[in-house]
């Protein structure tokens, strides 16, 4: 009370310094050596690799750090349309993150070229006209090459522009101090949020659901978006404790902060995580139409069992519990190693939504559960059930990109937006 | 005009009255009025390092930290709404177990019988369904039993308070802070702690009267 100071001058604790352009360069080394260590195993047969794998295996790297980056969109975008005055000091550090939107359309090149040389069916099995049956026919109008990558498109460029408006405009901030840039922010985020909303929701309609085109959840977007705040709250957590290690935000990212985002965790990516998982889960358990079941039972029966039972106690449960308490989101380092166990627990979730395939014609001749369980585990039915090396080695090389893009972007802006004009009130927010 | 009990003789013509020694009145407690938070703040800090036990303060609105400087107790607030919540979640469950998935009856002023419902030809242990009611009731509890131990906790609903007789007290819903300290704290001293109160500089001194 009256001890936090009113404002900040920049200094040498608000930049990043040769630490973090150590980690960054190094974080591109693993990159580039993580995706190409996998495309040689992948497209030179090495370890069970093959292309098809290596793709579906890159969609899911993809993805791992798309939905970080764009929970971080999110949160920032929430920020203004709140008027938030806590978040004033910690904004820039989620910015950092956002402002990777900027080039992830880069990692997405390699499917506009497959589906450019018409090899889109090795992903999305609707583009190969092999596959095509009456269901998929049925939703030629939205499910077709040209309308998908028009989608596509515009899902990147909206990305980019929310992700340079509020990260440019929070950067001038920084020169200028005017406070009618925020005002600019408060006035445009609605827009931002409607349009980030559609694209978030239809880029989980495109490229994840349509893996199985067949199947259909109208709680899929909202489910991507759970995984969105799982995925950043947890690298907030960690990004944060590796910059105050180095001694740098150690006054404007407070023990306060600290809980707040891990009530953010706990709220958002815990337990509405799970409330958004489970409700789509009993709603198709109970209804029991065999179209809508085939999805889970390729998930609940076979050798992804144990992978599912992970994701209920190690992404729930077990997080669950130790969060509960302000105790453990007050303490830094108890804070951290629950936000790297989350981190690893959304890879996994990621995995389990891209990596499973729905084997139709098994299921419609298993003659009940247990036949199709035992076929599945054996092998003689196939879920997609071939966790490679590739899978592993990408999702590092994916997370060395994403590490490089903050470290990058760290070093060309201040860690903290010094001038926003709510910056005082937020160097003294207090939860109690 | 009072009349005077009977045992009391008045005073007859010519009779000298010795005046009894002015005893300083303890009464309910004394509170002290400041201005600012800072002050409150202050004269919190002494009064804990002084060791009184029975004293609270008043402001109009909560001063971050005031509790630390007072030095009060973590509350158990939490354990208890913990408690609230998990007996919803197993009471929510043990309700449709015995309802759906049961067949025997035991008597509780009336008898009640479980029943074995099959639905849609789920089984009839079918926890997947029974979540919705569980996570329910676990918010029902804990969210009732919340308000309801922190009622039981502050003492409320409380319908007089020493403090209430003040006049001045009124302005702690504005913008005066006070500082109260009970008589019945064993370290309280009529004078002693007025001249503690003194030391703080208030903008006045009362003395409160049950």
């Amino acid at each position: 009370m009256g001890h936090a100071p009113k404002s900040i001058t920049l200094g040498e604790e608000h930049r990043a310094g040769p630490e973090i352009r150590a980690l960054g360069s190094k974080a591109s080394v693993v990159g580039v050596s993580g995706v190409a260590l996998a495309a040689i195993l992948s497209f030179g047969g090495f370890l069970g690799g093959s292309p098809e794998h290596f793709f579906k295996s890159w969609l899911f790297a993809f993805l791992t750090i798309l939905t970080i980056c764009m929970g971080s969109l999110f949160f920032v975008m929430i920020q203004h349309a709140t008027k938030a005055g806590w978040s004033a000091s910690i904004r820039r550090m989620a910015e950092h993150v956002t402002s990777n939107l900027q080039w992830i359309w880069i990692l997405f090149l390699p499917f506009f070229f497959l589906v450019l040389v018409g090899d889109g069916g090795k992903v999305w099995h609707w583009m190969d006209p092999a596959h095509v049956d009456p269901i998929i026919e049925g939703k030629a109008g939205f499910l077709n090459v040209p309308f998908w990558t028009v989608r596509a498109v515009i899902y990147f460029v909206v990305f980019f522009a929310a992700s340079k408006f509020f990260v440019g405009t929070s950067v001038a901030q920084d020169a200028s101090g005017d406070p009618r840039l925020t005002l600019k922010m408060q006035k445009w985020v609605p827009g931002f949020i409607v349009l980030f909303a559609l694209s978030l929701t239809f880029a989980a309609f495109d490229w994840a659901m349509s893996l199985e085109a067949h199947w259909f959840s109208t709680m899929f977007g909202v489910n991507l978006l759970a995984m969105s705040f799982c995925g950043f709250f947890s690298l907030f957590c960690v990004m944060t404790f590796v910059v105050q290690r180095q001694g740098k935000m150690l006054n404007e990212v407070t023990q306060e902060h600290w809980q707040d985002m891990g009530k953010l965790l706990f709220g958002l990516g815990i337990v509405f995580h799970a409330y958004i998982g489970f409700s789509q889960y009993m709603l198709i358990w109970y209804a029991n139409i065999p179209e809508e079941t085939t999805w889970y039972l390729a998930r609940v029966a076979g050798p992804w069992a144990p992978w599912m039972w992970f994701l209920v106690f190690g992404h729930f449960f077990v997080p669950f519990v130790l969060l509960l308490t302000k105790h453990t989101k007050r303490c830094k380092p108890v804070m951290t190693a629950i936000a790297v166990w989350m981190l690893l627990a959304h890879a996994v979730d990621v995995y389990l939504l891209i990596m499973p395939t729905v084997p139709a014609e098994a299921l419609a001749n298993a003659s009940d559960w247990a036949d199709f369980a035992a076929g599945a585990r054996s092998g003689s039915i196939d879920v997609g059930y071939q966790p490679q090396l590739t899978d592993l080695l990408l999702l590092i090389g994916f997370f060395g990109f994403l590490v490089s893009g903050i470290c990058r972007s760290m070093t060309k802006a201040p860690l903290v937006a010094a001038r926003d004009p709510r910056i005082s009130e937020a160097l003294a927010f207090e939860n109690m | 005009m009072t009349t005077l009990p009977d045992f009391i003789r008045p005073v007859t013509e010519g009779e000298t009255v010795t005046e009894a020694p002015a005893v300083e009145k303890a009464g309910w407690g004394l509170m002290a009025e400041f201005d600012t938070p800072a002050q409150i703040m202050a004269a919190a800090k002494s009064a804990r390092q002084q060791g009184f036990r029975w004293w609270d303060t008043h402001t109009p609105y909560p001063v971050h930290g005031l509790d630390k400087a007072m030095g009060i107790k973590p509350t158990i607030l939490p354990l208890l709404v913990l408690g609230g919540g998990a007996t919803g979640l197993v009471s929510g469950f043990i309700l449709q177990w015995f309802t759906n998935a049961t067949s025997f009856d035991f008597w509780a002023l009336v008898p009640i019988r479980g029943y074995d419902f099959l639905i849609s030809g789920k089984p009839l242990l079918s926890t997947p369904a029974w979540i919705p009611v569980m996570f329910e009731l676990t918010i029902l509890l804990s969210a009732v039993g919340c308000v309801t131990w922190l009622l039981i906790l502050c003492g409320l609903p409380q319908l007089y308070h020493p403090t209430l007789r003040s006049s001045r007290f009124a302005r702690a819903t504005d913008d005066r802070f006070f500082l109260v300290i009970e008589s019945k704290d064993p370290k309280f001293h009529p004078e002693r702690t007025r001249a503690f109160m003194e030391s703080l500089n208030p903008m006045s001194i009362e003395t409160l009267e049950d």
